[in-house]
């Protein structure tokens, strides 16, 4: 799973948050993709194979599978997870507008010290305020979105042991068992916990950004 | 399956391009390139073991399994992948074409190797047109080859030596839909954005020609 690229771009992101910003890249990255990638591959890995109804018909075993399972848990979070990274994107293609700009006015002479033009660190004002706080918004947006849609398709956040299924070519109601259904509830309510600690982070930067523009307003109006 | 050799490729073509052309390498490279390596790869993963058919004859699944995929769909999603973004190679050699260029006569040619002028106006043109033909062509034969983005959950197959029609079951057909169906917008989406960045650059380039027609005029 190549998550590399994605994080190189990320971390570049790093460099222009805020510091709530960069807490939530850490906890993107240690608490949601490690998991993702190390843990979480090895325990829904199985989860066709050793899915098991009782029954011998043939093809029922697929048919249920598909009717309980119609996205895996971990593709779900995988999409959530580059869904929730892209909005950090939006910052970094301004950030990179903002100093193409400077590379301009430093190529049409005017004197703008080249060290200066590497390490440059655009603050949060104006327009590039704007382009965060949205991308925040888009965030908190995306993390809701998938949230329910976890709840909504699995009824819950629990793992059940066992299934009845009765579609066809199931010849009756027939017991499934899914494999490793603590484990995997155990980790969906880690998963759980860490989205909500992470769109409580988004939402304090969100309150943080708004307060503190909202302190510069009277100063500036005096 | 290591893909490496296309981010380097799709971060070199992001030096050489417009605007659009910049969204267009992020769509292509997050919602197509990341998602099939994270999470459709491994949905087609076991999908000859999982096709079940309904018989014991042995050699029966197999043969219905090449008769309803021909091509996998995750193969054709690969192939459709290196399609697209390979006639950005064009504008990295034209570009590297000019700088030797200069190199070699030791002199400046162009305003800049890089400024999309003239020959190099050419080849972006003809690169986004390339790009738009993969498009819609692997878009075509997805239709063609699966009568669209739909997974049946169910096959009927009398081929020998299945002795009569006998009932195959496909694995994970709602999963493979779904991701069948975010292939297909984002191909879409990738068609609109190459669309208006032709577009953009037809237009663009006409009116400087107009200007400068019109100004010489007027000397």
């Amino acid at each position: 799973i190549d998550w590399g690229t994605l994080q190189a771009v990320l971390g570049g992101v790093n460099k222009h948050s805020t510091s709530i910003g960069k807490i939530w890249l850490t906890v993107l990255f240690i608490f949601r993709i490690m998991i993702l990638v190390v843990a979480a591959e090895r325990v829904w890995g199985d989860e066709q194979d050793d899915f098991i109804c009782n029954t011998l018909q043939p093809g029922c075993r697929n048919v249920c599978y598909d009717h309980f399972f119609p996205i895996s848990h971990i593709r779900l979070w995988a999409l959530q997870l580059i869904f929730v990274s892209t909005p950090a994107l939006l910052v970094a293609m301004h950030v990179a507008y903002r100093r193409h700009e400077k590379k301009r006015q430093f190529r049409n002479g005017e004197k703008i010290n080249i060290e200066e033009l590497k390490n440059v660190k655009f603050h949060i004002r104006g327009p590039l305020w704007w382009t965060y706080t949205s991308s925040i918004f888009f965030r908190i947006v995306f993390e809701a979105v998938f949230m329910y849609v976890f709840y909504y398709m699995y009824d819950g956040y629990q793992m059940p042991r066992l299934v009845k299924c009765n579609a066809w070519p199931c010849p009756n109601i027939v017991d499934c068992f899914v494999s490793r259904p603590t484990e995997k509830t155990t980790f969906t309510i880690f998963m759980l916990a860490v989205s909500g600690i992470c769109m409580m982070l988004n939402l304090a930067e969100l309150c943080y950004l708004v307060i503190k523009i909202c302190m510069k307003e009277p100063k500036r109006t005096t | 399956m290591s893909w490496g050799f296309l981010r380097d490729l799709l971060s070199g073509v992001n030096k050489y391009s417009t605007a659009i052309g910049r969204i267009w390498v992020a769509v292509v490279f997050i919602f197509r390139l990341l998602v099939y390596i994270v999470a459709a790869e491994n949905i087609w993963k076991y999908e000859h073991d999982e096709f079940e058919c309904s018989i014991r004859q042995p050699g029966c699944e197999n043969v219905c399994f090449d008769h309803f995929f021909p091509v996998s769909h995750i193969s054709l999603w690969a192939l459709q992948l290196i399609m697209v973004s390979t006639p950005s190679l064009l504008v990295v050699f034209h570009v590297a074409y000019r700088e030797n260029r200069e190199k070699h006569h030791n002199q400046k040619l162009y305003k800049s190797p890089r400024h999309i002028d003239g020959g190099l106006l050419c080849t972006y043109l003809i690169s986004l047109i390339l790009k738009i033909g993969f498009e819609i062509g692997f878009l075509a034969l997805f239709y063609k080859l699966y009568n669209g983005f739909k997974v049946p959950r169910l096959v009927k197959c009398d081929i020998t030596p299945c002795p009569n029609t006998v009932d195959c079951y496909i694995s994970k057909p709602t999963e493979k839909m779904i991701f069948l169906y975010f292939l297909g917008a984002t191909s879409c989406l990738c068609i609109v954005l190459n669309l208006s960045e032709l577009s953009y650059l037809i237009f663009k380039y006409s009116i400087k020609r107009y200007l400068k027609r019109y100004t010489k005029k007027h000397q």
